[in-house]
């Protein structure tokens, strides 16, 4: 076989997953399931985030895969690599140029426009999974709108270690109805999340399809006396010194010595380009 | 079979449909707001809208109920070679397409249930022209409000109320096309 | 001084060039062909086709010698490349009981129409390294007999006449498709077993193994092993009548299970079934275990919380590659999440720190 269909997929496949997209956004944090289909990589490596990609993608957009919030990690080299063969799409590392964007464990730092459309890669998108690993009972308590169960849980870390001991993957609920999975992104992002762009999130191995259109409300769950902190490391970036980056740590020397940089590869490049010179830069 | 069944379909399928279900998950994404869409024409009265929405949507695995003035051979066969979608009840239906006035009472159509709200009908309603007038549109999607044209209030507050269930519409004229989810607010 | 690590691109392509490389080995030993996977490694290539759900033993072969002998990767390959596959229609279910059966035994009784075939087993080998296999190629010729042309009916069948063992009704619905619709519970029969007949060779076999040491035990007979070629028929609509399109090897194991009975069902024997593509014995009996395992709310037993009776927990980790992809995948980077991790026990034991000077100090 030498030819596969534009953006890989088959046309009925991108219409079913097509199809879940539309529901998704008009319910929106509702996980709708979707017969996903086996890709050329692995389950657990960007399966639905490429599924939904492949389903949204046309011949004018321009693409942008971050995976840590870097365009130049391996995962994402190789799923760039995948659209720019199937889809002959045009590629960009500048998140500003692009109109498609794939992303894991991130959200970019600049803001994302109405012109953009931002794909998450899912692990595990269910939300309560981790208190109730029964997809039959998960399902009862969204249709209930039962959601003690994580209150009860946020509650017990609160009293016995004085927060809330979630760092990533911090629960949110949308539009005061149901409680979402933003994938393992730090908590730190979840105030972007309320965006002109529209978020569409993809679990290939999980089959669920969830989407946040526009200006959805998304509030991260928190107690009145505990208000949710999306704090970060308290460090300006070591290359561009942006104070307002989530960063990466990393370690130098046998000393362990360390210092902190942007994770978001392409906003520290813009910073340092404009001038800006964090205390480390070369 | 007669040449027009054969016509009209997308030139490039799958450019073509991507393309035009760009503009619908715009138009699903942002209540209100318009766009064109005009990858596939059908035989009269379908608008060129329409039928690239079910073109671009519907195949074998889709349920499709047509409202009256649509239930003609021409559209029937062209639409069971484009797509294969088979014709269905209201009450199966995955997608339904009709006028305002022939798709009521909506009652008629599943909303989903709580378990799987998905399981709704999508109605394309074709309406004789769109524009941003008319109702004021609040919710997911709009940044403050925003104005469509609806052919009625009601229906759609009524609607809106039954969230997480509930129908949700995409609205079809000429080339035009527009969409309102259960979340949108009507006043 | 740190630099950004850049090169993923380069990195990627050196590594595949490199695994191209080990992948031949040594190019003073001949190259391996796919037509000797395919008739020398034959169970491999079964395997392959079970769990990848296609039967074309060329292309298992070929999978097996790109993937290296690893067979996940090599079913992985498979599962990729059949998604891509377009669908003309279904087939009409094949008839096990006209299989040309290259084997079949019965453990329930010792002799039955269409006799016992011991057939090509490893069954009574005695697991010595045979040091000739690594010399020669000769081949003693197996003895031939004459072939049995009529049908070998299913021992189940002589039960199913006294009324010893539960009926199997059979269903004109078309089964849902895995493949096309998401996994779904409460998941029917016909379902469950589609997705046993593609699970992990070895999940099924541990799920199966630990029914008989007592997690929802259910004594087991094989009542029947068969293995053997069937004729695969499709109708054509163009034609207006069904045509042969393929022949496949199967393996088909029917287990009789002990029943005593329960609040809904008399005492009886009652049913486990296993179909595999290709030869592949243990994995069918396994698969039979499973399903009858499975099966306890049909027949009205109790939920004793054994593994093996969760429908959820067997069909959502039997999959070999949706479990091997999420499982390596942690090896993908996780700086972001580690370091949002990081920053938290920080800060938890800078607190803790804090209190116990404090407790200390009052």
């Amino acid at each position: 076989m030498t030819e596969y269909n534009f953006a890989y997929l088959d046309e009925q496949t991108k219409r079913m997953i097509r199809r879940a997209i539309l529901k998704g956004l008009a319910i929106p944090g509702y996980q709708v399931p979707f017969a996903s289909r086996e890709m050329p990589m692995p389950y657990g490596w960007g399966t639905g985030g490429v599924q939904i990609s492949a389903a949204t993608l046309t011949p004018e957009d321009t693409f942008k895969v971050i995976d840590q919030g870097a365009d130049d990690t391996t995962n994402a080299v190789s799923i760039r690599k995948f659209f720019e063969h199937t889809a002959n799409v045009a590629t960009t590392t500048k998140t500003a140029e692009a109109t498609v964007i794939q992303t894991r464990h991130r959200i970019p730092e600049d803001p994302l426009t109405d012109e953009q459309i931002l794909v998450y890669q899912v692990p595990i998108p269910e939300p309560l999974r981790f208190l109730e690993p029964r997809e039959t009972e998960t399902r009862k308590m969204h249709a209930l709108e039962d959601y003690g169960l994580m209150h009860v849980k946020l509650y017990e870390d609160i009293s016995r270690h004085g927060h809330i001991a979630t760092a990533y993957a911090y629960p949110v609920r949308i539009e005061e109805r149901y409680v979402m999975d933003p994938s393992p992104t730090p908590k730190f992002d979840n105030p972007k999340m309320e965006m002109a762009a529209i978020q569409l999130f993809g679990a290939g191995r999980e089959q669920r399809i969830y989407a946040l259109p526009p200006y959805t409300k998304v509030v991260s769950l928190d107690f009145e006396d505990h208000p949710f902190d999306p704090s970060k490391a308290p460090h300006p970036c070591a290359l561009c010194n942006a104070e307002d980056a989530y960063l990466d740590e990393v370690i130098t020397d046998d000393e362990g010595a360390r210092m902190f940089v942007c994770s978001d590869t392409d906003y520290c490049e813009a910073r340092r380009e404009a001038g800006h010179v964090g205390k480390d830069a070369i | 079979m007669s040449l027009q069944v054969l016509d009209g379909g997308m030139t490039s399928p799958a450019t073509d449909a991507a393309f035009a279900f760009r503009a619908l998950m715009n138009v699903m994404a942002r209540p209100g707001q318009i766009e064109q869409i005009s990858q596939a024409t059908g035989p009269a009265p379908l608008s060129t809208a329409a039928a690239t929405v079910l073109l671009t949507l519907c195949d074998a695995d889709t349920r499709l109920y047509l409202a009256p003035s649509f239930q003609t051979n021409e559209i029937q066969d062209w639409l069971a070679f484009h797509t294969g979608a088979p014709m269905s009840d209201p009450d199966e239906a995955v997608f339904a397409l009709g006028h305002w006035a022939e798709l009521l009472p909506l009652h008629r159509f599943p909303v989903g249930t709580p378990e799987y709200p998905d399981r709704s009908t999508t109605l394309i309603v074709e309406m004789d022209d769109l524009s941003q007038t008319g109702a004021i549109l609040r919710g997911p999607g709009i940044q403050t409000q925003t104005a469509l044209n609806l052919p009625d209030k009601q229906a759609f507050q009524d609607n809106a109320k039954a969230f997480p269930l509930g129908l949700d519409f995409i609205f079809t004229s000429d080339q035009s096309v527009a969409a309102l989810p259960r979340t949108t607010e009507v006043s | 001084m740190y630099v950004a690590v850049k090169g993923g691109e380069r990195a990627i392509e050196n590594a595949h060039t490199w695994l191209a490389e080990e992948r031949r080995g040594d190019t003073d030993v001949a190259e391996l062909q796919p037509a000797q996977i395919r008739e020398q490694l034959t169970l491999a290539v079964h395997r392959v086709m079970a769990e990848g759900s296609l039967y074309d033993p060329d292309l298992a072969a070929l999978a097996i010698k790109q993937a290296r002998g690893d067979m996940i990767e090599a079913i992985f390959l498979i599962r990729a490349y059949r998604t891509t596959l377009p669908r003309f229609g279904g087939t009409h279910p094949v008839d096990t009981g006209a299989m040309h059966c290259e084997r079949r035994i019965s453990a329930t009784f010792k002799d039955l129409p269409g006799g016992q075939v011991l057939g090509p087993t490893f069954d009574y080998t005695h697991r010595l390294i045979d040091f000739k296999l690594a010399a020669d190629g000769d081949v003693p010729t197996a003895q031939t007999g004459e072939p049995q042309n009529e049908k070998t009916p299913h021992v189940t069948e002589f039960l199913n006449r006294e009324g010893l063992i539960e009926e199997a009704l059979t269903e004109d619905n078309t089964p849902p498709d895995l493949t096309r619709e998401p996994l779904e519970f409460p998941a029917s029969r016909a379902l469950r077993l589609q997705a046993l007949t593609r699970a992990d060779e070895g999940f099924t076999l541990g799920m199966a193994y630990s029914t008989q040491r007592g997690y929802a035990r259910s004594h087991a007979f094989v009542g029947e092993l068969r293995i053997g070629v069937v004729q695969v028929e499709m109708d054509i609509p163009e034609l207006g009548f069904a045509i042969e399109i393929a022949e496949l090897t199967l393996t088909e194991c029917e287990t009789v299970n002990q029943f005593k009975g329960s609040k809904t069902e008399p005492p009886q024997f009652t049913r486990g079934y296993g179909l595999v593509f290709g030869q592949s014995e243990r994995k069918s009996i396994s698969m039979a275990l499973v399903d009858r395992a499975l099966r306890w709310e049909d027949l009205g037993e109790d939920d004793v919380g054994a593994p093996a009776q969760d429908v959820e927990f067997v069909l959502s980790h039997g999959d070999n590659i949706q479990a091997t992809g999420f499982l390596e995948h942690i090896k993908l980077p996780h700086y972001v999440d580690f370091q949002s991790e990081l920053e938290l026990v920080r800060k938890l034991r800078r607190e803790a720190g804090a209190t116990d000077g404090q407790e200390a100090a009052e």
